[in-house]
């Protein structure tokens, strides 16, 4: 009711002509169809561009499209044959394998950083800068130069680890099916490790500093005080860090394409890799849309997560 | 005098030389990167070499090769041209939608701000196949728009979300006021809103630009003519051919490809830091 008079004055004014969006106040005059013309604009590119490719996504991945021609309905069958073929089986072991190394390592990694951060006072800024780096650069032009790195005959890794007489022969990084894999967790772990020590260090400034005098005056050392108050708090912002995280890390294309392009014998290729080889390169489209489905069901289930925890939060 | 000595001292085990290897892992790669990128290739492909410095002489031979036996400016020039459009359409956007969502109620609103937090989190690998096809419908692949068209559909949803914790911290009244002296919601979003905002839109331009900067997988689907590649793609894929790898040409790329974010980064890193933990502490 108030609002409406409100507006109703805003209208007049409007109408009395005092600046050229007049015709658009009077247009957003009333509060809802004000509301809605400024949604308009993201409402249809979300439209357009995210829910009707999708649409489009599971209808590939329920016919025989390929690339070119929009196919005929052919039920669950590239599921079927997907779930039959040794590459695909490959993939979603690659898939969980690479996750959860890279998900461990950067959390357990993230939380020391942001621990060490929180207490730098010197250089605070020139230390944080250095360290948020990786995330920053493109990922496609970064991954190159640790391609360079782990390159067969010049690898400056392999270089540092005979002259420090760790091991007397070239390592085969990326052409070793299990090297391979442990490169790219590698890699992932260190573009990925900046966003988790940058934002558990947010959260560690959010404690409040009075809980941990108490803890100390009820005589818990650093560790206790670490488990019990620092851990328990930081808890929500763990969550979805690594909720977050996990989504982008499963879905990652740019540092695999990379550096082994799924090989050596798939032994690396993930859901969005697979998706490209199937879909783009050898144009079955169908199949390549099914493969990325499969990112959606985890994608819902972080959604639905979050989505609690933050419901959690607001009702505290 | 010791005791204060000790306290002094202490933190540099403790603290300082712990973080030593986070930052070394984090920044050797770019270092690596760079010193490359200025080694003449009888030192660079040397095993007996030093890889870590650069003893016989600076070269710019590779920037050179760059500049002149490849489209790489053209490349850079593509990254500008669709960043700089992709950033300025989903800031509008952004700000547009980011209001009403943070500060008034209508019907569906809140079910347009969960479709917005859900595609925020819905990665490019999950729809780029059937997002080729609607660009090539729409008559736009092989041609920058393509990208220009497309990157908003994840920089909207990042700078309405961010933008949505901005709008929220300015006081209602302020705004209650505007609207008594007679603004109408346009008028009021631009000159009572945004002003405060303004950290807020400088965040949001900045992961805009960088996340369209670093852009990958859209730009290798969608456009495939050499001489409309962009940044990323263009050093990736042009620059190795067959299995002669320019290891210096692509480490130059990489440098230059990464300096203007790294500038950008310099210049702005609060905002980048204050953008890195919106998403997930506000």
């Amino acid at each position: 009711m108030r609002l409406e008079t409100l507006n109703e004055g805003a209208a007049k004014t409007a109408v009395r002509g005092e600046t050229p969006t007049r015709w658009l106040s009077r247009a957003l005059a009333s509060d809802t169809s004000a509301a809605y013309a400024f949604v308009a604009p993201a409402f249809f590119l979300l439209l357009f561009l995210v829910a009707y490719p999708f649409v489009l996504s599971l209808w590939f991945s329920l016919s025989d499209a390929r690339v070119g021609e929009t196919g005929s309905f052919v039920g669950l069958d590239n599921f079927r044959r997907l779930l039959g073929s040794s590459i695909f089986i490959q993939t979603l072991q690659n898939s969980m394998v690479f996750t959860a190394a890279a998900l461990g390592l950067k959390t357990v990694l993230g939380m020391a950083l942001a621990l060490l951060l929180f207490r730098v006072a010197r250089f605070k800024r020139l230390i944080r800068g250095a360290v948020l780096l990786p995330f920053i650069v493109p990922t496609a032009l970064s991954t190159l130069v640790w391609w360079w790195m782990f390159e067969p005959m010049y690898s400056v890794v392999n270089w540092t680890l005979k002259g420090l007489h760790i091991v007397n022969h070239d390592i085969p990084w990326l052409p070793d099916p299990y090297l391979a894999m442990c490169t790219v967790v590698l890699v992932n772990t260190w573009r990925g490790l900046p966003f988790f020590a940058i934002t558990l260090l947010a959260g560690l400034v959010s404690i409040p500093r009075e809980l941990y005098e108490a803890a100390e005056s009820d005589g818990a050392g650093p560790v206790g005080r670490f488990w019990h108050v620092t851990l328990p708090l930081l808890q929500p912002v763990l969550a979805v860090v690594i909720l977050f995280s996990a989504i982008f890390t499963l879905a990652d294309f740019n540092i695999v394409y990379v550096l082994t392009k799924g090989g050596p014998m798939n032994m690396t290729h993930l859901f969005a890799t697979y998706s490209f080889a199937l879909g783009l390169q050898s144009g079955q489209v169908g199949q390549g849309a099914a493969v990325s489905l499969f990112l959606f069901p985890i994608l819902l289930a972080v959604v639905f997560v979050q989505l609690r925890l933050v419901r959690q939060s607001t009702t505290l | 005098m010791s005791r204060s000595r000790a306290r002094q001292i202490r933190p540099l085990f403790t603290l300082y030389l712990p973080v030593m290897p986070f930052v070394l892992f984090a920044l050797f790669p770019l270092y690596f990167m760079l010193i490359t990128s200025f080694k003449k290739n009888a030192e660079l492909y040397d095993p007996s070499s030093i890889p870590f410095l650069i003893q016989r002489g600076v070269t710019f031979g590779h920037y050179q090769l760059l500049s002149n036996e490849t489209l790489f400016w053209s490349w850079f020039v593509n990254s500008l041209i669709v960043s700089v459009a992709a950033t300025v359409i989903s800031v509008v956007i952004g700000i547009l939608a980011a209001y009403p969502l943070a500060r008034m109620r209508f019907l569906g609103g809140d079910s347009f701000g969960m479709a917005i937090f859900i595609t925020y989190l819905v990665p490019p690998s999950l729809l780029f196949l059937p997002l080729s096809t609607v660009v090539n419908r729409l008559g736009l692949s092989d041609s920058l728009w393509s990208l220009v068209v497309t990157y908003p559909t994840f920089l909207v949803p990042f700078c309405t979300w961010l933008l949505m914790g901005y709008f929220r911290t300015v006081p209602k009244e302020i705004e209650e006021c505007a609207m008594l002296d007679g603004c109408g919601r346009l008028q009021t979003l631009l000159r009572i809103l945004l002003p405060v905002a303004v950290p807020g839109v400088i965040c949001a331009a900045l992961f805009a630009f960088t996340l369209s900067w670093n852009e990958f997988l859209y730009a290798l689907v969608f456009v495939s003519p050499a001489e409309l590649k962009t940044m990323t793609v263009g050093v990736f894929s042009e620059l190795i051919r067959g299995d002669i790898y320019y290891w210096g040409g692509l480490m130059a790329g990489a440098c230059i490809g990464s300096l203007p974010i790294v500038v950008a980064y310099v210049f702005f890193l609060d905002y980048y830091v204050s953008g890195l933990t919106a998403g997930a502490v506000k």
